[in-house]
């Protein structure tokens, strides 16, 4: 992955708008967030294959960035996003690092499902 | 000595960090070692330091990295289940354990090495553990395998007590340490903060030289 260049972030949203999408989200502080006491709860979710079509689409911010998708009934939000790849063709990976380099959120959009 | 060993765990490394220098034991003493493992970590957060693995690749990295670290601790054969990571706990257990059940009669280990259910923190490690203990209590009492269990919950030796088996390590420290550098993605942040003395010292039980020294499991009674 590389530094999010919003000028290249902000065209790949584009080229997804109004079309059928597949959704990857997460966030998460770890498995052994509170085991290892950095902090008092384990906090995690993650969506993996939602299919949702977006008519409005944006990346803001100044580092770390935030991403919102506006759907016909709802919205899909990001923030915390450092990092992006865009190899495959079709899908836009965008994740957030911390200092460490570990994932703490990740933003993905693919015109096929994500693997299982 | 033990006729075959079947080792249980949900993740890529379970093996290698809980008991790495256990199997390679085994392994060096001519036991065959057989590794059901269950996901192929694909939602952990460590993706190297710096990070170069990503949320799609890393299933693919970490899978390569269980082969490089079977081969440092002698694990000849493993058995992916095909789950994913975080999920195990919502499926079917009965459907889980009649595939685990059916390996264990294939196989007739005499001792799993699994995680001890309800004290191996990861939700995916007391799940796995749970199933792997429904299949074992299946099997009638002269097929049913010894069970090394591991835990590590920060309560475990307050409710079991203490560890009954504590092997000693440190000849097969190397090898461990191979299989750990061999599972790059997740041990390299933890590697260079050793490597800065920003971990605990080597006298403290939870420190990483601990870790090439002893390793310890809970028998499990049925
Ligand atoms: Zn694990």
């Amino acid at each position: 992955m590389n530094p999010i260049d919003k000028s290249i972030v902000q065209p790949a949203l584009d080229s997804f708008l109004n079309r059928d999408v597949y959704l990857h989200l997460e966030t998460t502080n770890g498995a052994y967030a509170a085991h290892n006491r950095e902090s008092n709860m384990t906090v995690g979710a993650y969506i993996r294959n939602g299919r949702i079509s977006y008519g409005r689409g944006i990346i803001t911010g100044d580092g770390p960035y935030r991403v919102g998708l506006k759907m016909e009934l709802g919205w899909v939000y990001a923030e915390g996003l450092t990092d992006f790849e865009m190899e495959q063709e079709g899908q836009l990976l965008l994740a957030g690092h911390d200092q460490e380099g570990r994932l703490a959120v990740a933003l993905e959009l693919s015109l096929h499902p994500f693997e299982l | 000595m033990e006729r075959h060993v079947l080792v249980v765990f949900p993740h890529p490394d379970d093996e290698t960090f809980g008991c790495g220098g256990t199997i390679a034991q085994f392994a060096k003493s001519g036991v065959p070692v057989t590794y059901i493992c269950g996901t192929l970590g694909q939602m952990g957060r460590n993706m190297g330091k710096p990070f170069f693995a990503t949320r799609e690749s890393l299933p693919k990295i970490r899978e390569t990295e269980l082969e490089k670290a079977c081969q440092a601790i002698g694990i000849q054969k493993v058995i992916k289940l095909g789950l994913r990571d975080k999920t195990i706990e919502f499926e079917d257990p009965e459907l889980l354990a009649d595939r685990i059940e059916q390996i264990l009669r294939e196989l007739k280990p005499s001792l799993v090495l699994t995680h001890y259910p309800g004290y191996a923190v990861h939700p995916d490690h007391n799940a796995l553990g749970d199933v792997t203990i429904r299949a074992i209590s299946r099997l009638s009492d002269q097929e049913r395998p010894i069970v090394h269990a591991h835990a590590f919950a920060r309560d475990c030796q307050d409710v079991l007590g203490p560890p009954d088996i504590v092997n000693d390590i440190s000849d097969m420290a190397e090898v461990k340490l191979a299989a750990i550098r061999a599972h790059r993605t997740q041990s390299q942040l933890v590697l260079g903060r050793l490597a800065n003395g920003q971990l605990k010292k080597p006298s403290s039980k939870d420190s990483y030289s601990h870790m090439l020294r002893r390793e310890s499991f809970w028998t499990y009674h049925f």
